[in-house]
């Protein structure tokens, strides 16, 4: 099908596309790589009165790697920030959880921060945002608000942004030193959406024993939905870590739901193994990481 | 009611061409009807199929999820501007007929520009690899074994072109227009 007519807004600088925005309110809507909602006018599912396309705003075609960790601009592409070698050695996940976004094509032209707002439960970069600890930048004419993950999100397709806010850069934090991290999942073709997916972080100290075990949910509930794993492996060594036992702790605890692509009773048995799956290849991950900053051979595994 | 329209201009295939457009009209749409390019094909509309992948500055995207007015000012390549200006097929077009990439022909002209953009990036893709890049683009017809064969021809032809371009291999000549921005 054909979108519904609106009226289009091609802003060059983000004042003015604030200014627009402000006076849309609810009427408007911030069109950036068209890959979800391009898709949603199609099926004429949305509707706005007005398009504000932020793709002229090249001051949001940034990806910035620091102490702190990886900013990403509004305007960076699936594919640039999957592409970025110092935002890959920084953060791995971003890489691991890039992979998974849908296919190649839709990469070049869908931007992470898009997915970040777009908030679909299914979504990889919303469970890596949630797994790290990240945060969103929101501006609007009247001010700015830094969002955290676990704020963002409000229900599946809902964040918590304002008719007039516009996100200008994520947030992700660089993990632990000693940390290795590893991104799983379960779609019935390469590149659709999961049917169950984890995102996963182990944490070893000096020691090489497991200090922190996090575990994010794609596909299992409303929105991205973190675990803190550690009660079932802490104070092993990674070899001899029960990460078994972490999927039924999983298991547990979540609650998925029957929908057209598979019962709650696959989703909940796919969460147990995919689970025990990425926190062990996120413990390898962590002493292949401790390995490369510590030449001490000792140390080694 | 006059629906509100816009000027664009965009080089099609190495052609600089302009239309008149309301904001809502898909790059896809604005191709087949303004520009009377009908090779791109459009499926599903929601970006699942691929059949309407073109290169937008050299890069592969579904035009269907993108609007004419997004175009304004950048290139495309459609599946008409893949064979040389003397009208000799891109390798890659030569290896889908080869291999029998293709039946009915609908999928062909989105997975010619993937494969096209693909190979530019990876000139020596594994079987893996090719598996991959046509991932995203769906086939009722073939089965896809044929397809990938296509994909690994086609860098078998683009490389004997490219070792000896005088051996009745024409070099590969750019559906891929590096302009990024
Ligand atoms: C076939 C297909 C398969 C896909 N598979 C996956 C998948 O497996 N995993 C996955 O995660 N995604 C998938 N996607 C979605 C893709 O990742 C999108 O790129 C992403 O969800 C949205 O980013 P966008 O830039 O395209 O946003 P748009 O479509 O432009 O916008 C999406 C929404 O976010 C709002 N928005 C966008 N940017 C901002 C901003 N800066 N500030 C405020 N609001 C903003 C828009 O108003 C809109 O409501 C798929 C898409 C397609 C077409
Ligand atoms: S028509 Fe564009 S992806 Fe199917
Ligand atoms: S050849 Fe018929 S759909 Fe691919």
């Amino acid at each position: 099908m054909k979108p519904p007519p609106f009226h289009y807004h091609a802003p060059t600088t983000l004042a003015d596309a604030l200014t627009v925005l402000g006076e849309t309110g609810p009427h408007g809507k911030i069109l950036a790589g068209g890959q979800s909602l391009i898709p949603l006018l199609n099926m004429r599912l949305a509707a706005p009165a007005h398009l504000i396309d932020i793709n002229r705003l090249a001051e949001l075609d940034r990806v910035d790697v620091d102490d702190g960790g990886v900013r990403v601009g509004a305007l960076a592409r699936h594919a640039r920030v999957e592409a970025d070698r110092s935002a890959a050695e920084a953060i791995p996940l971003l890489r691991q959880g890039l992979r998974l976004v849908a296919h190649p094509v839709i990469r070049n032209r869908g931007t992470t921060v898009g997915s970040l707002v777009h908030a679909d439960p299914s979504a990889e970069m919303p469970a890596v945002l949630a797994l790290l600890g990240g945060s969103l930048d929101l501006v609007s004419a009247s001010g700015r608000r830094t969002v955290a993950a676990a704020d963002l999100y409000v229900g599946p397709l809902e964040s918590c942004l304002r008719a007039d806010e516009l996100a200008v850069c994520a947030r992700f934090p660089r993990p632990a030193p000693g940390t290795g991290t590893a991104f799983v999942e379960i779609a019935r073709r390469r590149g659709d959406y999961a049917v169950c997916g984890v995102a996963a972080l182990v944490t070893l100290d000096d020691d090489l024993r497991v200090a922190a075990a996090r575990a994010a949910y794609l596909s299992m509930a409303p929105v991205p939905h973190v675990l803190d794993l550690i009660e079932a492996v802490a104070g092993r060594p990674p070899d001899t870590a029960d990460f078994a036992a972490a999927g039924r702790l999983a298991r547990g605890r979540l609650d998925p739901e029957d929908d057209i692509h598979a019962t709650a009773e696959y989703r909940a048995h796919l969460a147990e193994v995919l689970t025990a799956r990425a926190l062990r290849e996120a413990a390898e991950a962590a002493v292949g990481a401790l390995g490369a900053s510590r030449p001490d051979p000792e140390r080694a595994t | 009611m006059n629906e509100e329209t816009h000027e664009i201009r965009l080089r099609v295939n190495g052609v600089p061409r302009a239309a008149t457009v309301p904001a809502r009209r898909l790059l896809s749409d604005c191709l087949r009807h303004d520009l009377g390019l009908t090779g791109t094909h459009v499926g599903c509309e929601h970006g699942v199929c691929g059949a309407c992948t073109v290169l937008l500055d050299g890069r592969p995207v579904r035009s269907c999820l993108m609007f004419a007015v997004g175009a304004d000012g950048h290139e495309v390549t459609t599946v008409e501007g893949l064979a040389a200006a003397d009208g000799t097929p891109h390798p890659v077009q030569r290896a889908f007929r080869e291999c029998h990439g293709l039946q009915c022909g609908f999928c062909t002209p989105g997975f010619l520009t993937v494969v096209a953009a693909f190979l530019e990036e990876n000139p020596e893709p594994t079987e893996e690899q090719a598996r991959e890049a046509i991932g995203g683009n769906l086939c009722r017809c073939t089965g896809y074994v044929n397809i990938v064969r296509a994909v690994l021809r086609a860098a078998e032809l683009r490389r004997a072109a490219g070792r000896d371009p005088q051996a009745g291999d024409p070099a590969p000549r750019g559906p891929v227009r590096r302009q990024r921005p």
